[in-house]
């Protein structure tokens, strides 16, 4: 293909770009219930969040990155102008990569995620036609950015309700959290490293079977939680600071709890989101290297790295400061919720990453954020903002996908 | 650029109400040592926890405003935001009529009949029993909060809230004592100061009804 080394460095450019900005910008929403609960510093959020969005998005990333490639166009009818192909990746990123800076100029809240499907979208309807997308898979994916805020709210709905029952609803909150919190964490490490050996490890060469996946799960949340339980025996109850806060010893053996949960967004997040950035530019790279976009050909690693290494790097430059801000607004969120939404919104979103389908790791945090005022959990949640969040998906997906539509057309302009 | 999932989070009324709560306990036990100038006729010591009292009836009232409006219709929240501001403004009324106690004796500088003093001073001192009650009840919001309203925590306040009724009992009944003894009086006292009195009287139970007042209303809290 001519131009090939040029497309595939603006895919590269692009592409690191846009991890940049999700390293900027989105990981402080994923981050910021734990901050919000002061279950770990800003420092080690930051710490957490490069090691966990890294392993996430090299580990976990795989699936999702092919449905961005080719799980959304059918590139059929394409192989005669393969070209048609990279100019519309590209331009799904520039567009989802603009819109994403107007929006967060303005402050609005929008998702990553649906800019990038709605750009791809776009560019395919006017750029190759109606049939050239695959109408199955963008329904599923539609239809999973109403029911992933639904799931975590009904999972930290329950996972609070469990907590009151088990713990806090009882008069000796303090020896019944030191009992329950290791299996909590368990359950949270168990789930993370399931769906990851399901579905993340086959690119990097490692094949387990089920019963092999469920014992490494099991072994390392038992690990966990006995590493987690040798720091909740060590915590002394404070008894001046219990005075004025009965519960205060309470929420730090939850704190315990939280640091784990936080990874596990972390984790999450870079799973599911490191494809927004990466899977055009995974698109572009095997077009220009083998004329087509072949169904076989599995993500190479190397491009995840490069995913992973942005996000990093726009959490280091920009990132950190974000998550102070973030630490420093949210006031009142204690570790006793916050794990519950936290270990919800993960869940949901890493089963996600495992079945390749792209989710906005933001709203479905939000709803386990709403799961947990259900419970009775927060003191205060405004609606309006909320409303505002979910209806701005709305607008997102049709402005990225008109934006897609014009960089399409200059980049043809330009290069055919 | 703007992170918008910080907004979610509503400022928790919690521990504003608690400091109102606070404030508007400290104006009522300023009565104690206002009186005490009072019954010895020091308007000028008396004057000067009067003052105090405005002022912490102006903290409260400050404190009120700035809750009312951390709580728009948007905000959802474990507990109905009418019942909030009805405990907030039960709250309030403790201040409100610790000021108006202060203003009107001291305005007349009223004298207390040495023969009702003792059981004056007892009711009083009762009054300031029921709003300290209140207070430690509402002290307890934070930890409702953090169960949820249930469990071990809502018996808690639930047993709070009993002692803090039979407090009130035992105001309402020395309330009526107070009067019997100025009724016997009253006939050799100047009519005006009289009825002040009766008044006066009738407001210091006023406190002892609010901080009830509070205890049915954080019972309405634990009854969602």
């Amino acid at each position: 293909m001519d131009n090939a080394l040029i497309y595939i460095a603006l895919a590269a450019i692009f592409g690191l770009f846009m991890a940049w900005g999700i390293g900027a910008n989105d990981v402080a929403n994923a981050m910021a219930t734990s901050i919000g609960s002061k279950a770990i510093t800003v420092k080690q959020a930051v710490i957490v969040a490069a090691v966990f969005e890294f392993s996430g998005a090299v580990l976990a990333g795989g699936e999702v990155t092919k449905t961005i490639r080719k799980g959304i166009i059918d590139a059929s009818s394409l192989t005669d102008t393969p070209e048609y192909l990279v100019f519309g990746m590209l331009a799904a990123l520039l567009a989802a990569g603009m819109w994403l800076l107007i929006a967060s100029r303005r402050g609005w809240p929008v998702s990553t995620t649906h800019s990038i499907v709605g750009a791809i979208i776009g560019f395919a309807i006017v750029g190759i036609g109606m049939d050239s997308v695959q109408w199955v898979m963008v329904g599923q994916i539609v239809a999973s950015w109403v029911a992933s805020p639904l799931i975590a709210g009904t999972l930290a709905f329950l996972l609070f309700k469990s907590v009151q029952w088990l713990i806090l609803s009882r008069p000796d909150p303090l020896e019944r959290a030191r009992r329950y919190v290791p299996f909590y964490i368990f359950l949270a490490v168990f789930m993370m490293a399931l769906v990851t050996m399901f579905k993340g490890l086959k690119h990097i060469g490692l094949d387990l079977t089920t019963f092999n996946a469920y014992m490494i799960a099991a072994g390392s949340g038992v690990i966990v939680a006995v590493i987690g339980k040798f720091f909740i025996q060590r915590i002394q109850p404070n008894r001046k600071a219990e005075k004025k806060f009965h519960y205060f010893t309470v929420e730090r053996v939850f704190a315990v709890l939280m640091v784990v949960t936080a990874c596990g967004m972390a984790f999450a997040h870079g799973s599911n989101d490191v494809a927004n950035a990466i899977g055009p530019v995974a698109a572009v790279i095997s077009i220009a290297q083998e004329g087509a976009l072949t169904q076989k050909s599995p993500v190479s690693i190397w491009i995840l790295l490069l995913g992973g290494l942005g996000i990093v790097v726009g959490l280091a430059t920009y990132g950190r400061h974000v998550i102070a801000t973030v630490g420093s607004k949210i006031t009142h969120l204690t570790p006793s919720r916050g794990f519950a939404a936290e270990l919800a919104a993960a869940t949901t979103i890493v089963i996600a990453s495992g079945t390749g389908i792209p989710v906005s790791t933001t709203h479905t945090l939000v709803g386990a954020v709403l799961g947990v005022g259900m419970a009775r959990g927060i003191s205060a949640i405004d609606l309006g903002v909320v409303g505002r969040i979910f209806l701005s998906w709305i607008i997102t997906i049709p402005a990225g996908a008109i934006l897609a539509i014009v960089f399409f057309f200059l980049l043809k302009f330009i290069f055919a | 650029m703007a992170n918008y999932i910080t907004k979610i989070f509503g400022e928790s009324p919690v521990a504003p109400m608690q400091e109102h709560m606070e404030v508007c306990f400290k104006a009522a036990r300023a009565l104690l040592p206002f009186f005490e100038q009072v019954m010895v006729y020091e308007w000028g010591e008396a004057s000067m926890w009067r003052d105090k009292i405005v002022s912490l009836e102006k903290e409260a009232d400050e404190l009120k405003k700035q809750i009312r409006g951390q709580l728009p219709k948007s905000m959802f929240m474990p507990v109905p935001r009418e019942d909030l501001l009805n405990l907030l403004w039960a709250q309030d009324q403790i201040a409100n009529t610790a000021r108006d106690i202060s203003g009107i004796v001291l305005g007349r500088k009223m004298h207390i009949p040495e023969k009702i003093q003792k059981t004056f001073n007892e009711f009083v001192q009762r009054n300031c029993d029921a709003a300290k009650k209140a207070r430690k009840s509402v002290r307890e919001l934070d930890e409702l909060y953090t169960t949820g309203f249930r469990g071990a925590e809502a018996d808690f306040v639930e047993k709070l809230v009993d002692e803090l009724d039979q407090i009130e009992n035992e105001t309402d009944e020395m309330q009526a004592q107070v009067r019997e003894e100025l009724f016997s009086l009253e006939k050799s006292l100047p009519p005006v100061d009289v009825i002040f009195l009766y008044q006066v009287i009738e407001l210091i139970g006023e406190i002892g009804d609010m901080a009830e007042r509070i205890g049915r209303r954080l019972e309405l809290l634990l009854s969602h």
